[in-house]
């Protein structure tokens, strides 16, 4: 009987321990991608990521050699506009969000936010297109950033009002009780005292429409060659990276792998920076 | 020191015009906010209205058969979306049956099984892994993932599973099962984060109370923790699938674009999104593009019912924990 007790007890702390260990493979199954994708871009990618590459446009198809700076450029130009509408947009709406609404608007709105954050970026690249690429008859950076912009305002919005909602109450009734109006202790003490957060928001937001493509294929287009104007069809990097990757040159998918370890480059110093800003709090923004 | 007192007068003054209150200020700064937070709502409305317009053509001559028959012939004209929504489906499905077991295992981990110093290290490595872009993956999956599928899990899938109608056929390397793999990485990242969340909000004195019943470790794990969060892991597993469905770039990338159903996930495939991703530019005819059109509709009406039920689920659970923590 003891020794019945005995062996089940022992049977019970094997299976705990095997389950540990199923746990630990399943953990390291899940990051297992990351390593395997970063080690084939560093292999395929780093030969190809030189001079050339920075300072030069693509070469006509056939020739070998040219570089991907205007797509590098066009990127950094469709980030400018997207931020130009969505972070704005964002904030503000945070901001009316954890300081204005009632609880039963907050709900809705919040809801709603979330609801698009789940919004495939597929979509916006077909609402993009109807409203802007078919009305003014051609694709252009415009419609390009607006699709990056819209995908920027919900989840810029949703990590704006966490922030501020973590501001302690007694700044803003030492603010108040000193007679400044509400808005200006909103704007200079509330906001300002969350500015590390909200940046956050806005870099995480950034990172990800930095990398996004499928809302650019039918709204920026894509570009061999330098954007001249806004209204006109501008290259993108990620943009750059498909055509590549789908194309039958090898010459091209050197460049692709190039591209992608720049691009990816980007993304994650980007994300340490914000790992650096939020250090010592628990980084659980989405 | 001049600039000191010059600061210090300029902070002065500022604080004297801070110190009159402008009722107009306030309303002003507040209908802004309240405008730019209404911006999604907008949206929300927007989305629905242009898919709406942009396919009502496409909607009014195909009626209800526009989902239900397989024939995809831009030429003749003729547009019938099952396939991709049959492609959109099992490819998400595959997807699901690979991420969960390995997010929900990986979140018991980070919170209940993982030695404490590995806990921050690893979660920053799935946070990396989410922020990876899609069209990289799909890039990888193209040159390295599919050649290693069609090399070495995919002849040992045939060999042993060969019986069933699932692994038959050639195995020309692009393919559902393909497709399915790399959404699978894609989502593993947020079915991990919102399980580990889920978890963390289990109260302690669950664990304690399971832990006093001289339960093991995994005991604990799977009774006092899983059991009682498993209407969260719900909502994570759901959002997860949510984001599935939508998934392009990479699914596009890896494939192979075929409109048919076919049993074998050895053979290419195509979903809404990808159908989207490849065409849309292509649409030479009106009733193409409304076509298109009508498949985002269609994509867009899954998504937000699939993220619908994903809020839901997941609120009434946070609520519901909040509720508890505070009693």
């Amino acid at each position: 009987m003891h020794f019945e007790r005995a062996s089940n007890h022992t049977w019970r702390k094997i299976k705990s321990t095997l389950a540990s260990t199923i746990a630990f493979v399943s953990a390291i199954l899940v990051i297992a991608p990351l390593g395997l994708v970063f080690f084939h871009l560093l292999v395929n990618g780093a030969g190809s990521v030189n001079w050339d590459f920075f300072t030069k446009l693509p070469a006509p198809v056939g020739a070998v050699g040219g570089g991907m700076v205007n797509a590098i450029v066009g990127s950094l130009e469709l980030l400018a506009l997207a931020g130009a509408i969505g972070i704005p947009v964002g904030v503000l709406g945070g901001v009316y969000l954890a300081e204005y609404g009632s609880a039963r608007i907050n709900l809705v709105l919040r809801f709603l936010a979330d609801v698009l954050n789940g919004v495939p970026s597929i979509t916006w690249g077909v609402v993009v297109y109807g409203l802007v690429v078919l009305r003014f008859k051609g694709f252009s950076a415009y419609a390009g950033g607006l699709a990056l912009s819209l995908i920027m305002i919900p989840l810029i919005l949703r990590t704006t009002e966490e922030v501020v909602l973590l501001v302690p109450n007694g700044y803003r009734e030492a603010a108040l009780a000193l007679g400044v109006s509400r808005w200006k202790m909103i704007v200079h003490i509330v906001m300002k005292t969350a500015s590390k957060g909200i940046i956050t928001g806005i870099l995480l937001a950034l990172a990800r429409v930095g990398g996004e493509t499928a809302p650019l294929l039918f709204t920026a287009f894509g570009n061999r060659f330098w954007n001249h104007s806004l209204s006109q069809p501008i290259a993108a990097l990620p943009l750059q990276i498909f055509t590549y990757a789908i194309s039958p040159y090898d010459d091209w998918h050197r460049q692709a792998w190039a591209g992608a370890l720049v691009l990816v480059t980007g993304v994650f110093c980007v994300n340490i920076i914000v790992r650096i800003l939020t250090r010592g709090r628990s980084a659980s923004v989405v | 020191m001049a600039v000191a007192a010059s600061m210090a007068m300029e902070e002065r003054s500022a604080q004297a015009r801070m110190a009159t209150p402008s009722r107009l200020g306030d309303k002003a700064f507040e209908w802004l906010t309240l405008a730019m937070a209404l911006v999604v709502l907008v949206l929300v409305i927007l989305i629905g209205w242009q898919l709406w317009i942009g396919s009502s053509l496409a909607i009014k001559k195909f009626g209800f058969h526009f989902l239900t028959t397989s024939t995809w012939d831009p030429v003749a004209e003729q547009f019938g979306a099952l396939p991709f929504i049959y492609g959109t489906l099992v490819s998400s499905l595959i997807a699901l049956l690979i991420a969960v077991p390995l997010s929900i295992a990986t979140a018991a981990y980070l919170t209940e099984l993982a030695p404490l110093w590995i806990r921050q290290p690893l979660v920053s490595l799935i946070e990396m892994l989410a922020a990876i872009p899609s069209v990289i993956l799909g890039l990888w999956g193209i040159f390295v993932m599919i050649p290693w599928l069609r090399q070495y899990p995919f002849p040992v899938l045939k060999r042993f599973l060969g019986w069933t109608p699932f692994f038959t056929g050639p195995m020309y390397g692009p393919s559902m099962l393909a497709g399915g793999i790399i959404i699978a990485i894609m989502i593993l990242p947020i079915i991990t984060s919102v399980s580990r969340e889920i978890l963390r909000s289990v109260p302690n004195l669950q664990r304690e109370a399971a832990y006093a019943l001289g339960a093991t470790r995994w005991e604990v794990t799977r009774i006092a923790v899983l059991s009682y969060a498993k209407n969260g892991l719900f909502g994570a597993v759901i959002l997860g699938l949510g984001r599935a469905l939508g998934e392009t770039m990479a699914v596009t990338m890896v494939i192979g674009n075929t409109p048919q159903i076919a049993a074998s996930l050895f053979q290419p495939g195509y979903t809404l999104a990808s159908v989207l991703a490849n065409e849309f530019t292509e649409a030479t005819t009106d009733m193409y593009l409304q076509a298109l059109f009508e498949i985002g509709f269609v994509l867009f009406g899954i998504t937000i019912l699939v993220n619908l039920l994903a809020q839901l689920l997941l609120r009434t659970i946070t609520t519901a924990s909040a509720t508890r923590a505070v009693q």
